[in-house]
């Protein structure tokens, strides 16, 4: 009895501590736009191209801090670069894009790590950046991820049938009118957003993980691209919940408890995939 | 490399002006290479409304690179196209992969194409008989059935010109000649244009207009009767295909549907 009601009187604590309300409302609705991005990126085989993406954010990082600018502005602008020539790489099928990708982001990785190394002027928490911080989030940053989630929102519903239509069959899209090269690099353009703002959450290392793990594991339990990206949606939602709960009473990394929580939602339904309909 | 947009383009000139209405797509000496080969020389052709025209020859003939010229897909290297202004254009490619992490009923798939006009999506499905297939997924349709839902997708548009490539494919014999003939009730019915690409003659000769027989350059072409005559087919295809022809001249008393069942025909 008495050890029930500190669990409730530490877990009233923990919700309404700023920190954690903070961190709550930022890993939540990014959750929610991750569901459908991360759907895509599965579809399209692109999670390669995610991470090379993240771990080219590191660089951007790195150069942002050395010349003194807005940390997550530098961190857009960077990641919006990379998937701008990223895209236009990918547009010239002679040079092997794998191969690309690969040198592309560990160089870049490697190279963030040095410069802020050398940047004796700057004290960064390079872990912060490589695995995440999700209770060091502030104000300014709960914005920027806000209005990100919204503009990435807006654009994701407005051009919904569009993209689908692209990654079904882009040629026959083409022939029915769509723009498929101008598509495609807005839809690069969003997961660029995306990964740029996720970055504080669960890190460089671990973003691409973030996306792609809740659509595999609403895969099994989905008809319609729709279903798929609604049910990814909650899958993240419940991850970074769960998530944020275990990494309080564990005292573990926040990030890497989201992707582990996640991780055993999707093996979960790998192994059992009728899990949730045999109680309804 | 020009695409003309109206009618009044010199690509059309030769025409006589009560035909010029009719065209719907129009080639001249269409040229291309890829690295220092030549795949196509000097390809023209037309296709009217209401005409079928179907594309044959060898593997590596250039069929598929022509169709993709003709839709704009590909850039010709010398040449004109002109097509109808604003042509509504019906596409089945030749190979669709089937992303087996995309959840996709048959339903959704072809509302990509058209996501107002309900009646003439179940209209469609009634006409190429995939009715029953609208809540199943695509990645567990066979081959035959697949091949009927890109039709049917690309009839969504409410097309004035379809361009098939190899619409057959992976349909046994007598469901083929069932394709066949149905892409030519379509034709005849909406007076559409086909361009399409077929590998055998014998098949698509009841239903063809003109054949147009490729192998990088213009063999031969015609009416199909002509072609399976002409020396230049015979050469490309071997006598032994030739003489196929007369096998499949002759007439069932039924015939197998795309799954393969058994239909008696009905004469009333």
């Amino acid at each position: 009895m008495y050890k029930s009601i500190t669990m409730i009187e530490s877990m009233a604590l923990f919700l309404t501590t700023d920190f954690v309300l903070y961190a709550l409302a930022a890993g939540i609705s990014l959750a929610l736009i991750a569901g459908p991005l991360g759907s895509f990126i599965v579809w399209r085989r692109m999670s390669y191209f995610g991470d090379t993406l993240a771990h080219s954010a590191l660089l951007g990082i790195a150069l942002g801090l050395i010349s003194g600018s807005n940390p997550q502005l530098s961190i857009i602008i960077s990641c919006l670069l990379f998937a701008f020539i990223l895209t236009i790489l990918d547009r010239r099928p002679s040079v092997s894009t794998d191969a690309l990708l690969g040198i592309l982001a560990h160089s870049s990785l490697a190279l963030g790590v040095v410069v802020l190394a050398l940047a004796d002027s700057v004290r960064v928490d390079l872990e912060a950046y490589l695995f995440g911080a999700l209770l060091t989030i502030g104000n300014a940053d709960l914005i920027w991820i806000l209005l990100v989630v919204a503009l990435v929102s807006i654009v994701l519903f407005w051009f919904w049938n569009d993209f689908v239509s692209i990654t079904v069959h882009a040629e026959i899209a083409e022939i029915e009118g769509a723009n498929v090269n101008r598509l495609n690099l807005i839809l690069v353009m969003l997961i660029a957003l995306t990964i740029a703002v996720s970055m504080k959450i669960v890190g460089v290392l671990l973003i691409t993980s973030l996306l792609i793990i809740p659509p595999a594991a609403a895969r099994s339990m989905a008809t319609t691209p729709e279903q798929m990206a609604v049910k990814a949606s909650l899958i993240g939602v419940v991850s970074v919940i769960l998530g944020l709960v275990s990494a309080f009473y564990f005292d573990v990394p926040v990030g890497p408890s989201i992707v582990v929580v996640a991780t055993l939602i999707f093996l979960a339904f790998y192994f059992y995939p009728g899990i949730l309909k045999t109680r309804v | 490399m020009n695409i003309a947009d109206t009618d009044s383009k010199s690509a059309n000139s030769s025409c006589a002006n009560e035909d010029s209405s009719r065209v719907l797509l129009a080639l001249k000496s269409i040229d291309k290479n890829f690295l220092d080969k030549n795949i196509l020389e000097h390809i023209s052709l037309t296709i009217e409304e209401g005409q079928i025209v179907t594309l044959i020859g060898p593997n590596g003939a250039g069929k598929t690179t022509l169709v993709r010229i003709a839709l704009g897909l590909l850039q010709a290297d010398a040449g004109t196209i002109y097509h109808r202004s604003a042509l509504r254009i019906g596409y089945m490619p030749q190979r669709v992969h089937v992303e087996p992490t995309l959840p996709l009923t048959v339903n959704r798939f072809l509302k990509l194409a058209n996501r107002r006009d309900r009646g003439l999506l179940s209209a469609t499905l009634e006409q190429l008989k995939i009715a029953h297939l609208g809540q199943q997924q695509l990645a567990e349709i066979s081959g035959g059935e697949l091949q009927r839902v890109l039709l049917a997708r690309a009839l969504l548009r409410e097309p004035e010109l379809l361009i098939l490539d190899e619409p057959a494919q992976g349909v046994d014999l007598a469901g083929q000649a069932e394709l066949y003939r149905l892409i030519s009730e379509i034709s005849d019915r909406q007076g559409c244009g086909v361009l399409m690409i077929s590998h055998d003659l014998h098949l698509v000769m009841s239903s063809t207009d003109e054949v147009i027989c490729l192998n990088h350059h213009i063999c031969c072409h015609g009416k199909p009767e002509h072609v399976s005559n002409d020396p230049a087919y015979l050469s490309l295809f071997g006598v032994s295909a030739a003489q196929d022809l007369a096998v499949y001249t002759h007439h069932h008393d039924h015939e197998h549907n795309i799954g393969g069942d058994v239909q008696e025909h009905h004469h009333d």
